[in-house]
């Protein structure tokens, strides 16, 4: 592997893979010494185009932990929101020398023209592109609920999983249906129609209208971010009722299986689709998502940058 | 006879007789088994095809206003060497061909260029803001003559003023050359709407946003007894609708692109700009159906909608980058793969497609005449059973964002004749001073 662009690019066995060198490296994390010197004097700039603190500091903890150098070049006050094209800018990062580049942008397929152009020649990794993928998301989702739900097995086989919300202008749900079918797991989208894409036949999942008749059934509730302007844009009338239909509170959490988790990639808008009961309950695993992120995100940095997955059992 | 100036020989027309053709002035002068007189130039077309000169009614040449994409000087050239001998140069300049002005300086400008026949097409709006009438009276009745009105670009999505526009061109026999593209249903849309912009997040550009528009527009035709001519069908549902319009008499016509009978959407999935055109690549069973239509006559053109841009409009992200391809060089080469080579359509109904109907839509005078004696002296000589790989280094216009790049495409153009006189000769196009 050489970049990170989407699911759709990696191996169920490339996936498990960072996932088995995530959970080692997560023990190291553990430690009294968090720092690995394995990507010493190696540079890695975070290219965020568009804001997004948490997966921004998340990677750079990640990079930090693995001793590597870390350059943030953010969009606010810098000259890719002066008008700088992608081009330039993916030029001066390889000017300066950078061994792989984290690159958050709002325009769909951006990670992919990086890594395809003759413009730099270091790794690319996507953090999020438009309404396209969040790879690294989907990855430590995946790891989080092989973690409480998967009992021993290194794949999801068996497991049910809603994602539920805004499905039309998700990346994280087009990462997350990609890998988590992969890893054997039942997918189900739950959303109103108006934001579901019209294609998702195609997804290697299912979709239901009707959250109340979907949450018994599942292991993992993994609820999405709606955002403000979907209100002013006719997706559904107004923000009571999308909670009413789509919201994960008290009621419906009771009826969720006894052992089955709430998850989401945040941030959250509390009390719209998800209440701040369930939220802070003890099936939310939200924070942990979190933690687990920064040791997935150092898994993918090892893999990318050193050529291979860290040896079980190893130190 | 005394000596004339040129004769093609041994060429095969296209319907199928070969002859010699005789060419004198401007026109020709002799369509014959063998020409027996003196000729003081003769090429040898034997294997080749002789079709009438190449008409597209649809092409971006913009000047003025984005001469470091084209000028009509350089769309001229690539419209030579691609077997044409008429463009139809769109309004969407800068300024907007909306005045008898712009119209007549961009005649004038084709007239200098002497390559091939530029007709303007008129704005239909102001500005092609939709809103107020554009001069199409004056522009009728310039030196252009301006007969084909079109905010291609834009759709005419006001239905008013559709209507009027439609009334109004009544006067001069006129024709409104829509691009149906419901503005709502297509805010920020970057492809087509379906299985592949689910998956690469792009936003969704749906065939019913075209296919609305076509319906409407053969409708208000219809009602008001006008001439309506749709731009770039891309969908099966459009073909539906044309179909439908002209079984029950209704006066449209319709054209379609090189591209859209043969590239699909799934080329999006490289984010490479260069597929990114308005109205979008569709999928397989659309250029299906567009082929079948161009096949029964449904579809009664091909149009290049040759949209030149320049590289930094392209060499970027997908959402960012300009929608449009080149077409003029690789049009003919294009219908040859996907509707000769194919079964589906003969030499002679290429010749209908590609240069009578559209000579005839446009109203163009001494245009897609049919190879014989006494008509305008506008040829092109194709050899189909030679090949070529398309180098967008090589193209003669402006920019060089052509989606063949690297292709190897069947046909190759050998000459072309525009009033008599040699415009392109084995690739190369001619100089005005060498003419």
């Amino acid at each position: 592997m050489r970049h990170l662009l989407s699911i759709a690019d990696i191996s169920k066995a490339e996936a498990i893979s960072i996932l088995d060198t995530a959970h080692e490296l997560a023990r190291v994390s553990d430690g009294a010494v968090k720092k690995l010197p394995t990507l010493r004097g190696r540079t890695i700039v975070n290219l965020f185009a568009e804001d997004s603190t948490r997966t921004r500091i998340s990677f750079e903890a990640a990079a930090k932990r693995l001793s590597a150098d870390v350059i943030n070049f953010s969009a606010k006050g810098s000259s890719v929101s002066k008008g700088e094209s992608l081009k330039d800018t993916a030029m001066t990062l390889q000017a300066m020398g950078a061994d792989a580049v984290v690159i958050r942008h709002s325009a769909s397929g951006s990670a992919q023209r990086l890594a395809d152009s003759q413009w730099m020649s270091g790794s690319v990794i996507n953090a999020g592109d438009g309404t396209h993928e969040h790879p690294s998301q989907a990855l430590l989702d995946a790891f989080t609920i092989r973690k409480h739900l998967s009992l021993g097995r290194s794949d999801l086989e068996g497991l049910s999983v809603a994602i539920v919300g805004d499905v039309l202008h998700s990346r994280v749900v087009r990462s997350n249906v990609l890998l988590l079918s992969k890893l054997g797991a039942k997918v189900t989208l739950v959303a109103p129609p108006t934001l579901v894409p019209v294609g998702v036949d195609s997804w290697p999942c299912t979709v239901s209208y009707d959250f109340d008749a979907v949450i018994p059934f599942v292991d993992v509730v993994m609820m999405l971010r709606v955002q403000q302007e979907r209100m002013t844009d006719f997706y559904f009338p107004n923000a009571r009722e999308y909670s009413r239909y789509f919201g994960l509170n008290i009621d419906r959490m009771k009826s969720m299986k006894p052992e089955s988790i709430v998850m989401h990639p945040g941030p959250m808008n509390r009390g719209l689709e998800i209440s701040a009961e369930v939220a802070d309950s003890a099936r939310s695993v939200i924070t942990e998502q979190v933690t687990n992120g920064v040791s997935v995100r150092m898994a993918i940095l090892y893999v990318l940058l050193t050529g291979g997955a860290l040896e079980t059992g190893s130190n | 006879m005394s000596t004339i100036d040129l004769v093609i020989k041994g060429g095969q027309l296209p319907d199928g007789r070969k002859a010699d053709i005789a060419i004198f002035g401007e026109q020709i002068v002799d369509v014959s088994d063998s020409f027996a007189g003196q000729a003081s130039r003769s090429i040898d077309a034997k294997g080749c095809i002789v079709l009438p000169g190449l008409v597209d009614l649809h092409t971006h040449l913009r000047e003025p206003g984005r001469e470091d994409a084209e000028t009509v000087l350089s769309g001229s050239r690539a419209g030579a060497k691609g077997g044409f001998t008429a463009l139809s140069a769109m309004a969407n300049t800068s300024p907007v061909a909306d005045t008898a002005g712009v119209v007549e300086q961009v005649y004038r400008l084709g007239q200098e260029a002497g390559l091939l026949d530029v007709f303007p097409i008129g704005a239909v709006t102001q500005g092609l803001e939709g809103k107020t009438l554009s001069e199409i009276g004056a522009m009728a009745d310039s030196v252009a003559q301006v007969r084909v009105f079109s905010d291609d670009g834009h759709c005419v999505s006001d239905p008013l003023v559709m209507r009027r526009a439609l009334e109004y061109i009544k006067k001069f026999g006129g024709v409104i050359a829509q691009h149906a593209q419901d503005p709502r249903m297509t805010i920020g849309s970057q492809m087509n709407e379906g299985a592949v912009s689910s998956r690469l997040g792009l936003k969704g550009w749906p065939a019913v946003a075209e296919e609305a528009i076509i319906a409407r527009d053969v409708l208000l035709a219809d009602h008001v007894q006008s001439r309506l001519h749709i731009c770039h069908l891309t969908t099966a549902g459009g073909v539906e609708i044309i179909r439908w319009a002209k079984a029950r008499g209704i006066n449209v016509t319709a054209e379609v692109t090189p591209h859209h009978l043969l590239l699909t959407d799934d080329l999006a999935s490289s984010y490479d700009p260069i597929y990114k055109v308005n109205p979008p690549l569709r999928t397989e069973s659309d250029v299906h159906a567009l082929r079948e239509a161009l096949a029964d006559g449904t579809i009664d053109i091909v149009a290049t909608d040759h949209a030149p841009h320049p590289l930094e409009d392209k060499e970027c992200e997908w959402q960012e980058a300009a929608f449009g391809m080149l077409g003029l060089e690789t049009a003919l080469s294009i219908v040859q793969k996907t509707m000769v080579d194919t079964g589906l359509l003969s030499w002679d109904l290429v010749a209908e497609r590609m240069s009578h109907t559209p000579a005839r839509i446009g109203g163009y005078l001494h245009q897609g005449q049919k190879i014989a004696v006494g008509s305008s002296a506008n040829l092109t000589v194709i050899n189909p059973t030679k090949s070529w790989t398309v180098d967008r280094d090589l193209v003669l216009s402006n920019s060089a964002n052509t989606p063949y790049h690297g292709h190897e495409l069947p046909g190759l153009i050998l000459h072309t004749f525009f009033k008599g006189k040699q415009t392109m000769n084995n690739g190369s196009v001619a100089d005005k001073e060498s003419m």
